[in-house]
Parts: structure tokens; sequence; C-alpha cells
């Protein structure tokens, strides 16, 4: 059942946006009409009176677990949860286990994904082998199993000559190169930004230029090898920088921020609570000064949702001994809408083009990112006006924690419909 | 007046008053400690636990004497890191409420680890030392040394010189004189200080003579060598030449100030020989006032419930 008609659509995404409510037309999965007054032709109908209807969002950079750490999460709680959180289209990092560094685990989750019926998964594929940072992964192979993008999985590449080449070799593919930007020397035992929170909790620090450095020589080396390089989880005021002068002088770089990176700082760590504890660290209030800057000056190109679930007795820890990770799909749009449009940083128009239509030229779905007759009926339907409180024990995710958890948020997902089927 | 607390995390979560009424209790504790008869009732019936991660001679043993001296049933289950791994901090916490315990001192090799096993237990859990976060125990001890020594806070010119990154009592120092409302100087290898120092209300120096400069009050680090990597400071002898306290960089200090050290003491590193034989150096007052202190903790939190009631 993949007909279905929406009526009364509040248009947010397109080349065109209708200035009235109108109705969408989905046959077999495909959207065939935009107008007003659409009349049934024996469809589903779904009236959604009145509420934003956005492309469907694309999350450039999560976790699934599976296959490895199915404990953690696996594919169907990370299709149920990205659901409802207005994800139809997810990626993984390939630092599974095994690692996705051959075509058969891309077949796996491929077809283990088609076989959900549910929110599309697009793997990315490892550059080296068993994301070791050492030997190139069989790149064109995964290439041709249906890999959007390579990553590092957030494994750190530590030789510069190693990702200088995967960079040279996925030239003939044309995919983005996803990189983690942390300077192992420097980041060190760290478990928080470095700097004077860090230095009253007693807590290791991180510093900035751990990443820094890494932004850096990862720009360097995608201008002199011409490879399409995407920096995951930005996260500090020298990174946007560099990343800003890197475009303007044409180098093919785009990146990603993940919403408690403009929505918490290293203050939130007070307590050590570990459930901010993530990876990157969260930043000062200067850093999320930066990323707002950057994310309204076209800057920082996507907001991915950064998800990295982890067991919950992972993080009744000792801050230094929990594990790193946020349940962050279910929350990742509400916040986006509550810190960025509902403040005015950015318009909806602009945040559904982050998390939807940007991530999709990226990773080149061509179908998909925007709402066009003839683009696969990935659509999502939002209400903006009543807030409401985030509930992590309510979570599909296995995930079952937040740092947001009692948030009034705006920006609930009422809907979300991926290739004309209704998913909640 | 009474602090109403459950636990003793550090001296960043309590305010100038609480500290003085700490010292306050302390001198009336060491009043008692002067008697023939050491012995009071006021934690009768009471147990106390002694859950430490770490090795410790001074800390246990201060603690474990207040805790006699107050009457209290006292446990030492002092663990290693093995055990660590077996049961988590929570775990244990739990078996040792369950046993009815009303107060853990607790030193643990990770920040935070006090407060998280607080939110777990009925008992009242006092910090002996978190990682690189406090030791509010040694801390009001060198407080209150002090305040015997001066008579006072306000106006008093510190210097703390020595190893801030891996000092936990140094923090606490910090935060506990500037409440107080002395100025604090410190001086110390760049590679040791704490990131964003001045924001703890201090004045960073990278020369001694510089913080030492009219000070009534010099306190130095314990420099640990097994905890400090060859990246921090080349070598102890180095650190000497440029921080060691003697009769030469104290000549810039006013006349009458004192030289604390935490101990256990490295003669001629931390601080000369000569200096630490002269009637400036009062680490032994420092001693003498270590049980003082924990037995006015302990008085403190029973006061208010004493951990199970």
């Amino acid at each position: 059942m993949k007909d279905l008609l929406l009526k009364n659509c509040r248009l947010c995404s397109g080349e065109a946006i209708p200035k009235t409510l109108c109705d969408i037309r989905i046959q077999n999965g495909k959207i065939t009409e935009i107008k007003t007054g659409l009349q049934p032709k024996g469809e589903t109908i779904l009236d959604v009176a009145g509420k934003y209807v956005l492309a469907g969002l694309i999350d450039m950079h999560c976790n699934i677990c599976e296959p490895g750490f199915e404990n953690i999460e696996d594919i169907e709680t990370s299709a149920a949860s990205a659901a409802k959180g207005g994800f139809t289209s997810i990626t993984c990092e390939p630092n599974t286990k095994p690692v996705i560094d051959n075509k058969t685990v891309v077949e796996y989750i491929i077809s283990k994904a088609k076989a959900q019926d549910s929110v599309n998964i697009f793997p990315y594929g490892s550059m080296s082998m068993g994301c070791e940072g050492r030997d190139l992964a069989e790149i064109g192979e995964m290439y041709q199993a249906g890999i959007v993008g390579i990553s590092d999985g957030d494994e750190i590449i530590d030789s510069a000559a190693f990702l200088r080449n995967v960079m040279r070799y996925t030239k003939m593919f044309d995919l983005p190169v996803m990189t983690h930007c942390e300077d192992r020397t420097l980041s060190g035992k760290g478990v928080m930004n470095e700097g004077y929170t860090a230095a009253c909790l007693g807590l290791a620090g991180m510093p900035r230029e751990a990443e820094e450095l890494h932004v850096a020589r990862n720009i360097l080396l995608a201008e002199t090898t011409g490879a399409r390089l995407h920096i995951a989880t930005i996260s500090t005021r020298g990174a946007i920088r560099m990343v800003r002068d890197a475009k303007k002088r044409g180098i093919a770089v785009t990146c990603e921020t993940c919403p408690h990176y403009f929505a918490l700082t290293e203050e939130d760590v007070e307590d050590y609570n570990t459930y901010v504890k993530v990876d990157p660290p969260l930043r000062t209030h200067d850093d999320v000064q930066a990323i707002l800057e950057g994310i309204a000056d076209g800057t920082i190109d996507v907001i991915a949702s950064g998800h990295s679930p982890t067991p919950q007795n992972e993080k009744n820890k000792e801050f230094g001994n929990a594990a790193y990770g946020i349940s962050a799909w279910e929350t990742a749009f509400a916040i986006s809408y509550t810190y960025l449009v509902d403040t005015g940083v950015i318009s909806l128009e602009r945040l559904s083009e982050m998390m939807s239509k940007k991530p999709a030229e990226i990773l080149k779905l061509t179908q998909k990112g925007v709402i066009a007759v003839g683009n696969d009926a990935d659509l999502i339907v939002i209400e903006t006006t009543q807030p409401y409180k985030v509930e992590p024990k309510e979570f599909a995710s296995k995930a079952k924690f937040s740092p947001f958890a009692g948030f009034q948020l705006k920006g609930r997902v009422c809907h979300t419909i991926v290739g004309g089927a209704i998913q909640i | 007046m009474s602090l109403h607390r459950k636990d003793f995390f550090g001296l960043r979560d309590l305010t100038a008053e609480d500290i003085r009424y700490i010292l306050t209790t302390a001198e009336t504790m060491k009043y008692i400690l002067n008697q023939k008869n050491k012995k009071s009732p006021h934690l009768q019936g009471k147990s106390v636990i002694i859950l430490f991660y770490e090795q410790s001679a001074r800390a246990k043993l201060s603690y474990e004497l207040a805790a006699q001296h107050l009457s209290a049933n006292v446990v030492d289950m002092t663990n290693s890191a093995h055990d660590m791994e077996r049961e988590s901090l929570q775990d244990m916490g739990q078996l040792i409420d369950q046993m009815g315990a009303d107060f853990i001192i607790l030193r643990h090799p990770m920040a935070g680890a006090a407060r998280l096993l607080a939110k777990c237990v009925e008992a009242s859990v006092i910090n002996a030392g978190d990682g690189y976060n406090e030791n509010p125990g040694q801390s009001l001890l060198d407080l209150l040394t002090i305040k015997e020594s001066k008579g006072k806070f306000e106006g008093l010119k510190v210097a703390m010189i020595g190893d801030f990154l891996h000092s936990r009592v140094a923090k606490s120092n910090i935060w506990g004189l500037t409440k107080l409302g002395a100025e604090v100087h410190v001086a110390g290898p760049p590679t040791l200080l704490l990131p964003e120092m001045e924001r703890f209300g201090v004045t960073v120096h990278y020369e001694s003579k510089k913080a030492v400069q009219d000070a009534d009050v010099i306190l130095t680090t314990r420099m640990r060598l097994e905890t400090q990597d060859k990246m921090n400071l080349p070598t102890l002898d180095e650190y000497k030449r440029f921080f060691r306290i003697d009769h030469k960089l104290l000549q810039y200090a006013k006349p009458d100030a004192i030289v604390m050290h935490p101990g256990p003491i490295q003669r001629g590193i931390e601080i000369s020989g000569g200096v630490i034989d002269s009637p400036q150096c009062i680490i032994n007052d420092q001693i003498a006032n270590s049980v003082a202190v924990r037995m006015a903790m302990f008085y403190i939190l029973s006061q208010m419930g004493g951990g199970l009631v």
C-alpha cells in the first residue's frame, strides 16, 4: 500500500513553495502531484490539517550497531527510533563487528534493511580493513554494493599518508570521505573539553586543538587530492573558521554538527553527568556561538543526529570510566527546531535543507531530500506550536536515556512517511 | 548554626560560613584530643566504613583514629583496583548500605566517585580524595593550621608552589582560601598548572619568588613521580632548581611566614632540609590537626542524622 493522499499540507521544502495549503498525491512510493484540492482516487487519506510537511530527514552520522553489537541497538530498533525522530533515511558508521569493509557486510545490511520495509539505511564503507587505518578496504566493491560514502567509523586515522591515499583512491568513485577529527596525541586521556570546567571537576581535558589539527590536516589533504571531504561532528570555533576559509578557497569540503553541540555546553558535565559524555566533547559557550554563526552563514552544511547508543549500565559509572555516546534520533529534530528555528537563528526552510536537502546532495541520493513531483515520497509532518516533554523511557531506541530528559521542546514529529508508507 | 548536609565532597560546594563552622568545631575537637581521656560518645552506636581504592597511610590513620575517638565502630576495607573491576562502586555502596553503615570514607582514583556513591547510598559519604578533584579533609586541616598560626584569612597572602594538575588538596585549598578572603598566588611549571587557572581567582606566576613575595603562608604540594609523566616535567632535579622552598627564597616572604606541606615530604625537592628543620615549617602542626578536623567532619554530619537515623 504505497498510495497515499496527504491533505492540507503546509509545505516547507521544494523549489517553489506554495503559499497556501496543498495536497500531495503519492503513487507507488513516489510523489506524483502537488496541488490544492486533489480528489481522492481510493487511496488512503491523511489529513494533516495545516501542519508543516517537510522532506524526510536524512541522517549522515549515526550508528545502527548491527552486525555485532545488537545488545546496544539493532536494525529494527534503529529503524523504529529513526522513524520516531523523523529520519526517513539513515546511514551507518562502518565500525560494526564485522567491520563494513567488504561488499558482503554491505549487502547484508542493505538486504536486512529492505526486509524491514521501513526507514532507508545507506551504509558507509570503512576506509581501511577492520577500521584499523592501515590497509585500504575494498572501496570499489563496496561502492558497487551500494555504499554512499566512506568513513573512518569514528576511529581516528592517525596516518596522514593513509588518509591521503584514501582520498586519492576514492576519487574514481566520487564518494564523500567522512572523517572524525581528533589528534589522539593531544586528546590523550581526556574525557571532556579542556578548560575551567574540567579543571573544577578534576577531569582530564581534550583541548580544542586536538580537533582543529585534524580539521586543518584533512582540509589540506582534500585540497591537494581534490577529494570530497566531509568533516563529521564539528564542534569548535577554530575548526569552523578553517572550514569557512577552505570553502572560500573553493575546496570541496562540507561539515556537520549535531544538536547537542549547540544545545549544551561543557558546563552540563557539572555533577559528572555521564549522559553528556560524547566525543568530540561538549565545548564552551563561545564555541556554541561559533556553531550558531556557522549554521547561519552556511559554513556548517548539515545537522546530523550523532546517534551513538550505549548500554545504560555503561553510563552508570564514574565519569572517567563511563562510555561515550548519546541516544539522539528521537530528539535531534525537536532540539534543532527549538534552538535554531524558534530562536530565529535560521528559518524552518533552512533547517529542512540542513537535515534533508544537503545530506541528499552530499550522499547523491538524487530522489530524496526535496519534496517534488517524481521524488521518493519520504515526508514528515511536524507540530511546531505545542511544546512537549522529552521522555527517554518512551524511546524506541534501546538506549533509553538522554541529557535532554524533561526538556520542553517544540517541533514534535507527528508522522513519518517512507516511500508512501506511514511509519508513525 | 549547623551545616545541613549528608555528605562532604569538597570545598567547592561549601560556603565561607560552612568552612568557618567546621574549623570552629575542629578547635573544640582539638580540646577533646588534649584531654587524658580522648574518648567522646558522639558516634556511639554508629559505624564507619573506610573504603579506599588507593593506598594511603595518613588519611586512613586520621579518619580511623577520629572515628574511634568518637566511639564509632570502624571497618577498614581497603580495596585494590582489582576489586573495583569486579564490582561497581554503586554495588559496593549498596552492599555497605544494606549492612547498616552510617559513614563511608571513600578514596577513589576517579574524579566524582564520591558524588556517584552518595547518590545511591543512605550513609553519609566523606570524600577522602577522588582522582584529581578534591580532598576536603586534608584541605580543612591546612586551613585550621593557618588559622591557628595567623588568626585570620582575610588579607593573608598565601603562596602555593608546585603541581596543581595532580594535587587534589591544592585545588581544595584554592577553593577554601579564596572563599575565606585570602589572596592566593600560585607558581609552578606551566605544564603542571590548571587550564584557565586565573578563573579560580588566583594570580599565576612562573617564578616562585614572585609568588612568595610578602607571603604570610607558603603551601607546597607533593611532587608525585608516579603520576607525573616526563612530558610535564623533565626531572625533580630541574624542578627543585626553580621551585624548591629554601632560605634564599624565604627572604622574599614575610619574616614570620609559615611553610606547609601535605606529606609525605621529599627532603630537598619540595622544601630544603634547612627549611624543614626550621621553626617556620609547621608540618607537625598539620599532622596534629588532621585528626581533629576529621572528628569535626564526623560530628557535623552526625548532627544532621549521621547517615541512617
